[in-house]
C-alpha cells in the first residue's frame, strides 16, 4: 500500500474514531464523579482483613493475585522471546571481541566513573531489596523493587563495559532465578490448593499490621515477583548488550 | 471540563497511531506504540481519582480516610512492567530485521509489504 493511501485511510479512520469517542464519552459521568464500590470494599478491608497497609499491593498480590500471575507470565514469555530472537549473538560468543561500541574510542574508562559505580552498587541493591520486602506496608513491591535491582546490574555495564558485566553477573544463575520466580508463584498458589483451599488463597499467618512479615503470602509472592523481574530484566540486558559486541571477521576486514 | 482526561487519552491514542502509520523507522514505530499505551495510563489514573482523596496507603492514616482507587493503580503498575518487556521483545525483532534485511524502514522491508 502506498504511503499516501495509508495516511488517507488513517485520517478517515481516526476522524471516525474521534467522533465516536466524543459521542460516547460526553454523556458519561466525569472521572471525578465516578463512585466505585470496589474501591470502598478494598480500601476498608485491606488492613482488618489482610493486615496489609498498602492497598495497591494487596490488590496485586492477594485479591487479584491470579491476574498478576498472568501478567508475570507475559513478562516471562516476552523475555524468553527476546532471548530466542537474540540467541545468534550468544552462539558466536567465542568469536566476539569485547565491545563494538568502544571501537575507535581510544580513551579507557574513567576511574572516577568506576569509583562512583562501585559506591552506588551497594546502596542500590539495598534500596531495591527494601522496596521489594516492604511492598505490603508502603508503596513498592516486587515489580518496582525488581526494576531497581536490575539497574544495579546495568550500572556495572555503564561503569566498566560488557566484559565486567558478563564476569560479575552469573548468566546461568540469573536464568534459574527467573524460572524460580515464575514457578514459585504458581507453587504458592498450588500449596493453598493442595491444603484444600482455593488457588492462591492467603494461607500463611497474617501477623501484625506494619510488620515486614505481615499479610501472609503477600510478602512471599512479592519476593518471588521481585526475583522474576530482576532476573528477567537482567537477562534482557544481557541479550541486548551482547549485540554491541563486534564479530571478529568484521574487524579483520 | 470534567471530561478532559478522556480527551487527553483519546488524543494520545490518535497521535500514537498517527506515528505508527507514518513511521519510517521501526524503533520510532515501537516508541509510538508506547505513546498509544500511555493513553491507558491516563484513563486508569483518571478513573481512580476522587476529589480530596489521598493515596491508598494506610500505614499512617485511618482506613476511613477517603483514598483513591487501588485497583486501577495495581493495573497500571503491572501494565508498565509488562510494557517494558514487550518493547524489549519488539526491539529484539527489530535487531533481527536489521540483520536480515539491512533496513529498519517498514516501507522498504519486503516482508511488510501487503
Amino acid at each position: 500500500m502506498s504511503r499516501g493511501w495509508r495516511i488517507f485511510l488513517f485520517v478517515f479512520g481516526a476522524a471516525g474514531l474521534a467522533a465516536a469517542f466524543a459521542a460516547l464519552s460526553l454523556p458519561l459521568p466525569g472521572p471525578s464523579s465516578l463512585r466505585s464500590r470496589y474501591l470502598e470494599a478494598i480500601n476498608s478491608r485491606t488492613v482488618p482483613e489482610r493486615h496489609a497497609t498498602d492497598a495497591v499491593s494487596a490488590v496485586n498480590f492477594d485479591y487479584r493475585g491470579f491476574d498478576t500471575l498472568g501478567e508475570e507470565f507475559i513478562l516471562f514469555v516476552s523475555v524468553s522471546g527476546a532471548m530466542v530472537l537474540l540467541r545468534e549473538g550468544r552462539e558466536q560468543h567465542g568469536k566476539l571481541l569485547p565491545d563494538g561500541m568502544a571501537r575507535g574510542r581510544e580513551v579507557a574508562g574513567s576511574d572516577a566513573v568506576r569509583l562512583w559505580v562501585l559506591a552506588m552498587l551497594a546502596p542500590k541493591i539495598l534500596f531495591g531489596l527494601y522496596v521489594v520486602t516492604h511492598g505490603q506496608l508502603t508503596p513498592g513491591g516486587g515489580f518496582q523493587g525488581g526494576v531497581i535491582l536490575a539497574t544495579a546490574a546495568f550500572i556495572l555495564y555503564l561503569g566498566d563495559g560488557f566484559d565486567c558485566f558478563r564476569r560479575v553477573v552469573p548468566h546461568g544463575l540469573v536464568e534459574i532465578g527467573e524460572a524460580m520466580g515464575a514457578g514459585g508463584y504458581v507453587a504458592i498458589g498450588l500449596l493453598a490448593f493442595l491444603s484444600g483451599r482455593e488457588f492462591l488463597t492467603n494461607f500463611l499467618p497474617l501477623g501484625r499490621p506494619g510488620q515486614v512479615t505481615a499479610a501472609g503470602t503477600m510478602p512471599v509472592i512479592s519476593l518471588l515477583t521481585g526475583l522474576e523481574v530482576t532476573a528477567g530484566f537482567t537477562l534482557l540486558m544481557f541479550s541486548f548488550l551482547q549485540e554491541t559486541l563486534t564479530p571478529k571477521e568484521d574487524i579483520d576486514e | 471540563m470534567t471530561h478532559l482526561p478522556y480527551f487527553v487519552a483519546a488524543y494520545l491514542l490518535l497521535m500514537g497511531l498517527y506515528g505508527v502509520t507514518t513511521s519510517r523507522n521501526l524503533i520510532h514505530l515501537i516508541l509510538c506504540l508506547t505513546v498509544v499505551q500511555a493513553a491507558t495510563y491516563v484513563v486508569l489514573a483518571a478513573v481512580g481519582y476522587r476529589p480530596g482523596a489521598t493515596a491508598p496507603i494506610f500505614a499512617d492514616i485511618s482506613t476511613h480516610r477517603p483514598a483513591v482507587d487501588p485497583v486501577v493503580q495495581a493495573l497500571m503498575l503491572t501494565d508498565i512492567v509488562v510494557e517494558a518487556t514487550v518493547v524489549a521483545l519488539l526491539l529484539a525483532i527489530t535487531v533481527q530485521i536489521k540483520k536480515r534485511t539491512g533496513d529498519v524502514d517498514p516501507d522498504r522491508v519486503d516482508e511488510f509489504k501487503g
